[in-house]
């Protein structure tokens, strides 16, 4: 009889559950974005000024973001897709073209991060935010200069260095340590890459995702690869930790706003990006993530703040001279896996 | 089975041929075919290569290990706890075995990383008695604790179950034919319980066996295991394809595990119902 009653319980949960979602007369718009990557106040202050309906969700990786658009199921009007994955969905016409005169406060964002090769004058995407692959390093420990990559390869760090759970950062660090460019599509290229990431797998104390963070703050490792929006916001937690962009190049990345194919409601799609490029708003949401703000103004008012006066937050031109962009390599990527997962498993 | 029965039952046959049937075939369908949507065996040929395999057999190894282990210790607690007479103390015994569960599964694995980082409790205990530091974290006994720890109870709970359903009057009966205590327990309760070691051990080893949170978080991602291949090719790499063909053979595997463990449970009834 329990049991009966158990069963009837979660049929019930169940009924409610798909049921609940009901009908109201306010317009709703679907938002779907990047875990921890909005300052969330700005939600309800555009759902007063535009009497809408905010349906906000996360995702925690751009192929989970494009596996679940590709389905068919979803039904967002707005996504944060980075770089490659803006190409690639793109190619697959996955993304609708901006009307720009809906969006005038493109002027707020910064030139240099506009008419990117992965989209053209800006056709599909408007930019949110950006920033590069860097070294986070603990400077109690770590006194040398750091300004290579081969300070991961250094063996007097042995087990104190994390590496990025990621096949596209963790095999292209190695790509730019032996010269190679990071989109390398070569076979022989991609080996050599490989066999130096075997080579370092002992030296690794753990590949990790967020955990970085974490772990960085607690003076869990002494080196460790991070987007520098996590620099950001673990340096401010922890004022041993220092930033670098090593000599031999890294990677720029851009997370844009865009419309996919699934969206019902084009219209304030668009003034969900207009009003995302507005200053106010930029500075709330730059504020409270700490990665780099794609507007110009913004990004002015932020650095005068000590915790985002630094090249993590800010990075010089030089800097940004020897850095590239992820390129969508197609069918390739099965090649970046393969390589990643003989790394992972290797004794 | 009269027709009100049948009507009644066909929500949960609807149930089972949306939510377990289709997957299933759409599981196949993926795994033998290509990108270009025609029938292949190319990815079943590319799983069975080195590289692969070994990821299989270690995460078998693991698994079986696990379940071992959380044998060896599941059953004499859930002895233990069958024999308390109170009880009361039975429930406050088994409720504290089954208090864990109710937090997170995800909660529970973050916070055996506080425990064992480099500066968890545990090294940061040895280095306030000026003792070396122990690498506790990212390796493949840091995976096998996180996996008995989270299964351990489902080992315990069903051979309890079948523990405590065994009529006391048949120990008795055993030490008035002049059995010891160590002979009743070897001819007579250990026998009975088997039921609920066979259920106990397929339900430590399957989610061992498939898990990929335990190995990526407590195994900082170096100890690969089939859970995290098959994840990594869905999630990360996208080849549907040969992800469907891994969880296929990892499925076939456990499959086979069970029928083995069936026919091994089947006898042993046939030998029990001899002796009674």
């Amino acid at each position: 009889m329990k049991k009966v009653i158990g069963i009837m319980c979660a049929v019930l949960l169940l009924a409610v559950g798909l049921t609940g979602c009901g009908q109201s007369d306010a317009q709703k718009l679907y938002v779907y974005n990047w875990g921890t990557y909005i300052d969330n106040t700005v939600l309800a202050d555009f759902e007063k000024e535009n009497n809408c309906k905010v349906v906000y969700e996360n995702y925690a990786s751009n192929e989970e973001m494009y596996y679940k658009l590709k389905s068919g199921n979803a039904n967002y009007d707005v996504v944060f897709p980075s770089d490659y994955m803006i190409e690639k969905m793109i190619k697959e016409n996955m993304l609708l073209p901006l009307d720009k005169q809906n969006i005038p406060n493109l002027k707020n964002i910064d030139p240099k991060l506009l008419n990117i090769p992965f989209d053209p004058g800006n056709q599909y995407s408007v930019p949110y935010f950006w920033g590069t692959l860097g070294i986070l390093y603990n400077t109690e420990k770590v006194t040398e200069t750091v300004d290579s990559w081969s300070i991961l390869w250094n063996e007097a760090y042995a087990k104190k260095i994390l590496m990025y759970d990621s096949q596209r950062d963790s095999i292209g660090i190695a790509l730019a340590l032996l010269g190679y460019s990071i989109n390398s599509t070569n076979t022989d290229e991609l080996n050599k890459a490989y066999e130096l990431l075997v080579q370092q797998k002992p030296l690794v104390l753990a590949y990790v995702n967020d955990q970085v963070i974490d772990m960085m703050i607690g003076n869990e490792a002494d080196l460790a690869v991070v987007y520098s929006g996590d620099a950001v916001y673990c340096m401010s937690e922890n004022d041993k930790l220092a930033y670098a962009v090593p000599k031999e190049g890294s990677n720029q990345w851009f997370d844009n706003v865009a419309i996919p194919f699934t969206s019902k409601n084009k219209e304030l799609a668009e003034k969900f990006i207009d009003f995302m490029c507005r200053d106010d708003i930029s500075l709330k949401n730059t504020m409270e993530v700490g990665y780099t703000s794609a507007n110009q103004n913004a990004l002015k008012e932020a650095s005068k703040e000590p915790a985002y006066d630094n090249i993590a937050y800010n990075p010089t031109d030089d800097i940004l001279a020897r850095c590239t962009a992820y390129q969508d390599i197609g069918q390739f990527i099965a090649s970046y896996a393969d390589i990643w997962t003989k790394v992972k498993a290797a004794q | 089975m009269n027709k009100n029965m049948r009507v009644l039952g066909l929500p949960y046959v609807a149930w089972m041929l949306i939510f377990i049937c289709l997957p299933i075939v759409l599981l196949g369908v993926y795994s033998f075919t290509n990108n270009t949507g025609n029938f292949s065996l190319e990815n079943f040929k590319s799983f069975f290569t080195p590289i692969y395999i070994q990821i299989l057999l270690n995460s078998l190894y693991l698994a079986f290990i696990s379940t071992v282990i959380c044998f060896i210790l599941g059953y004499p607690v859930a002895y233990i706890i069958a024999k308390i007479p109170s009880e009361k103390t039975r429930n406050t015994f088994l409720l504290l075995f089954i208090l864990p569960m109710w937090m997170n599964f995800l909660l529970r694995t973050y916070s055996w990383m506080t425990l064992l980082g480099n500066n968890g409790l545990i090294n940061t205990l040895l280095q306030a008695l000026s003792l070396p530091q122990l690498n506790l974290l990212y390796n493949s006994g840091a995976v096998l604790l996180g996996m008995v720890y989270n299964f351990l109870p489902f080992m315990i709970y069903p051979i309890y179950s079948i523990l405590i359903k065994i009529d006391a009057n048949y120990a008795i009966a055993a030490g008035d034919l002049g059995a010891n205590p160590r002979q009743t327990f070897m001819k007579i309760t250990f026998p009975l319980s088997i039921p609920g070691v066979i259920t106990g051990i397929t339900m430590v080893f399957m989610p061992a066996v498939s898990t990929f949170v335990i190995p990526s978080l407590l195994g900082g991602g170096q100890n690969m295991l089939i859970g995290n291949l098959i994840e990594q090719q869905l999630m990360q790499a996208g080849n549907w394809h040969f992800g469907s063909a891994a969880s296929l053979i990892m499925m076939t595997i456990i499959l086979i595990a069970m029928q083995v463990m069936n026919r091994f449970d089947k006898t042993q009834q046939k030998n029990m119902e001899m002796l009674a």
